[in-house]
């Protein structure tokens, strides 16, 4: 029970922040090259990444032996939940500028309004295009997400049902408040994120070796708060490291400028 | 077949990107941590300490290390 909504809380908060990334490209798409070209795109990619879903996770669930499953699995999520909190860190700390999804829109804005003329109604085959490969890029990672938490604990179902809710949340309030995505808390979303999948992944790799947590499930609650306590005193630390006191969160000071 | 050719190196361009890319600790970390824990896998007492510890040298080690790639 522990495991099932840590796990939907895990996908729901990834899926989220790649839904934010999307979905800025999506708007970008949608504004300058006409709607109904980037809709269709991103439709369309979404689509594929169902059946992604589909189409590998049910062969893993029932052809792959569980502890090997588990391994790979729990190796892949190390992977994404080290470079998700390294990021974050690095991020929170000022060392490296935030994800600005404003000046991200900004840009793809830009270059879009500088290549052909945009069709009107019709269909545009780079406002398809920009949409398609923003929504598969960015959903690609939510796709492994999807499949590495729910193939490794038989719960696929809900694994994806998060990530569908998260989709359709961001969709509905990233098109009620369009140009104000920056105001997501998506450093945060990705650390929470981050130390989540780095726990899972721990968690899998024990399991799928061959040796027991102990509290079983549990665990994963005393390797999130292991993570959660590093990961704090790392942003102290890398805070503390910055050159001077003036050049303090350099980047943070900068998007609030006006 | 050129085409062919063509698709495998960007889907292998794109993995490579995804899982190694600008990180490539992480997925070296990732392996030594799975490496570890085999070895380990008759040793319960020992390793449910060592792994978790071993990812936590990890993850601080390379946000180090990208500290020091940020400024560059």
């Amino acid at each position: 029970m522990t495991s099932a909504v840590i796990l939907a809380l895990a996908v729901f908060g990834a899926s989220c922040v790649e839904a934010v990334e999307a979905l800025t490209l999506v708007v970008a798409a949608g504004t300058t090259r006409g709607w109904r070209s980037a809709l269709e795109g991103a439709a369309t990619a979404m689509l594929l990444l169902v059946v992604l879903v589909g189409a590998i996770g049910v062969p893993l669930i029932h052809y792959v032996p569980i502890n090997v499953l588990r391994v790979v699995i729990g190796g892949l999520l190390l992977v994404l939940g080290l470079g998700w909190l390294r990021k974050s860190i690095l991020r929170a700390s000022g060392h490296k500028a935030l994800h600005d999804e404003d000046l991200i829109f900004a840009k793809t804005v830009a270059q879009l309004e500088g290549g052909e003329q945009t069709p009107g109604r019709g269909r545009d085959a780079i406002g398809f295009a920009i949409a398609f490969k923003g929504v598969l890029l960015e959903g690609t990672e939510v796709v492994l997400i999807v499949l590495s938490l729910g193939a490794s604990s038989h719960r696929l179902g809900l694994a994806a049902a998060a990530a569908g809710a998260a989709a359709l949340l961001v969709t509905v309030v990233g098109f009620a408040v369009a140009r104000q995505l920056r105001e997501v808390p998506e450093n945060t979303l990705k650390l929470g994120v981050g130390v989540m999948l780095t726990s899972f992944g721990v968690f899998w790799i024990g399991e799928g070796s061959g040796f027991r947590w102990p509290g079983s499930d549990l665990a994963i609650l005393v390797l999130i708060g292991l993570f959660v306590a590093v990961t704090a005193l790392s942003i102290r630390f890398m805070r503390s490291m910055l050159p001077t006191a003036d050049a303090k969160l350099p980047h943070l000071e900068a998007r609030q400028a006006p | 077949m050129a085409t062919l050719k063509r698709l495998l190196v960007a889907f292998g361009q794109f993995w490579w990107e995804f899982l190694i890319g600008e990180n490539p600790d992480a997925f070296f970390g990732a392996l030594v941590v799975i490496g570890v824990a085999l070895l380990l896998r008759h040793d319960r007492s020992v390793a449910i300490i060592v792994v978790p510890l071993l990812t936590l040298v990890i993850l601080v080690a390379s946000t180090y290390r990208g500290r020091k790639r940020a400024s560059n």
